[in-house]
């Protein structure tokens, strides 16, 4: 694409590119949380996020998730804050930071002497790092260099009529230019499994993503509550079905490449389904608890930007890749304007199509690959959580050659 | 239709592109309808009579099933349907017996 060839982007050892060059602070349980954001405190306004990992029990999912945001191409450095006595491997995780080139450094509060102490070694070792990340080599950057996801939010029934069928529209231009694309929430794909299925590059693909859907519906019954909430019905949404079908359209139309779990990284140009739904049975709780942890995961699967679709009105955006808001109710735009990047909603007044929206949406892609900051990224959204999870590894059926 | 649209051909409900005010008169299906009610954007009204148990067809797909009969031009929505999977939860009973 001519129109994004001078775009440069950060070159990172692995050979991805990154799009922003954050420098993260990441408290390894909950602990060391409050030293974390008293140190990111004295760097308001520069590019050093707060991350973590809350609990104190090990959990393979959320180690495998947190070595790929901290190795992310859009990660300059990364600081650990670590209590001392909590059970994630903080040295697998230094040594494999270590290894994908990016300075990192471990501060274990109880060895260091306390809160104030871990702040002070905090402090010094960001304003050393800032400095050190500002020489990475910047190397030009092209769409089929990017990692695109997509999420609807605050979902109402103007989503599945403007914004999500223009990400989709965007979607199919993005990979035919080379992009990796992915959707997730197997939850919200409830009721069009058969439909979805036969978008897969395989029939033995099609099985697994009807399977992915079925698991999900199962889970969500066992939970006792869909994929689902109030606003959604305020909003014109009647049932999951319904949600379902407006959320699929921000797939588009080509066909499926494959299916992956969090943290699994497809390396070939296509659009990906994300199945965020845990395997087994039910064991720690609800499958997403917000929008945040299905940006998240898509992040952790190499995400440089996510779209994110809005009805209602969200304002999340997220920490280490930008979110770009296409919201597609006109009323909330008018409402929100601030939080929004695209208004999907002129739509439904005659005043664009999905055609020309979708285009809005690759420019505005392009622009922020660029470093053009999103709204969420302006307005200093950083969020970021990381829950309990269990995932067995995809089937050899998921990722066909 | 100036206020409704058609997602797709299959479908029996029309969507709402611009709130529906208290007064407003929309030719459905070949029937003036006078709504006595605000209904918001997004939302749906039955593109033709719906009997009970029905299929609701959005999209040109089943989206649930109507679990009383609907008047062409009513709006659809919890008070008058169902999810066929799984049950829609609500924070109060807003859309229970009808608005």
């Amino acid at each position: 694409m001519d129109n994004n060839s001078n775009l440069k982007g950060f070159l990172r050892r692995d050979g991805r590119k990154g799009i922003r060059n954050a420098v993260l602070i990441v408290y390894l349980v909950e602990c060391a949380h409050h030293v974390s954001k008293e140190i990111a405190f004295y760097f308001h306004g520069q590019e050093v996020q707060v991350i973590g990992f809350s609990g104190c029990y090990p959990n393979q999912y959320a180690d495998r998730i947190m070595n790929a945001i901290c190795t992310h191409p859009n990660v300059g450095a990364v600081l650990l804050l670590s209590l001392g006595c909590e059970s994630f491997n903080r040295k697998i995780l230094q040594e494999n930071i270590e290894r994908s080139g990016r300075p990192v450094y471990t501060i274990i509060i109880q060895q260091i002497g306390g809160t104030k102490k871990a702040i002070e070694a905090g402090k010094d070792w960001i304003s050393k790092a800032l400095v050190d990340i500002d020489t990475v080599e910047r190397i030009g950057i092209t769409t089929n260099d990017l990692v695109i996801g997509t999420i609807c939010g605050g979902s109402d029934a103007t989503s599945g009529i403007t914004a999500n069928p223009s990400v989709g529209r965007a979607f199919d231009r993005l990979v035919l230019d080379g992009a990796i694309c992915m959707f997730e929430e197997t939850g919200e794909m409830i009721g069009l499994e058969n439909i979805m299925s036969q978008r897969a590059k395989t029939p033995e693909l099609g099985v697994e993503l009807k399977q992915a859907v079925e698991k999900a519906a199962i889970y969500y019954t066992r939970m006792g509550h869909g994929s689902f909430s109030p606003g959604n019905a305020d909003g014109g949404l009647t049932t999951i079905e319904e949600k379902s079908m407006g959320a699929y359209c921000k797939s588009g139309n080509l066909a499926i490449s494959g299916l992956i779990k969090p943290g699994d990284r497809p390396t070939v140009s296509g659009l990906y389904l994300m199945d965020v739904v845990s395997d087994g049975d039910p064991k720690f709780g609800f499958p997403n608890i917000n929008d945040t942890s299905e940006v998240v995961e898509m992040i952790a699967s190499g995400c440089h930007i996510i779209l994110f679709t809005t009805g209602r009105g969200s304002v999340v955006g997220s920490a280490i890749s930008p979110v770009i808001k296409i919201c597609a109710n006109p009323e909330t735009y008018e409402r929100m304007k601030d939080d929004m990047d695209i208004n999907a909603g002129k739509i439904l007044y005659g005043q664009a199509t999905i055609d020309s929206v979708g285009q809005e949406i690759i420019e505005k892609v392009i622009a922020v690959a660029g470093g053009q900051k999103s709204c969420s990224e302006d307005l200093g959204h950083r969020e970021f959580i990381l829950n309990y999870k269990t995932f067995e590894p995809i089937g050899p059926a998921c990722l066909p050659v | 239709m100036n206020k409704l649209m058609q997602i797709h051909p299959d479908d029996n409900v029309l969507v709402i592109r611009k709130t529906i005010t208290a007064g407003d008169e929309e030719e459905i299906d070949g029937v003036v309808i006078l709504y006595h009610a605000n209904i918001e954007l997004g939302h749906k009204v039955a593109a033709k009579k719906i009997q009970k148990n029905e299929l609701v067809i959005k999209y040109g797909v089943p989206i649930g099933s109507a679990i009383k009969d609907i008047e062409t031009g009513s709006h659809v929505h919890l008070h008058n349907m169902k999810s066929d999977y799984i049950p829609t939860f609500q924070l109060d009973n807003q859309f229970k017996n009808g608005q």
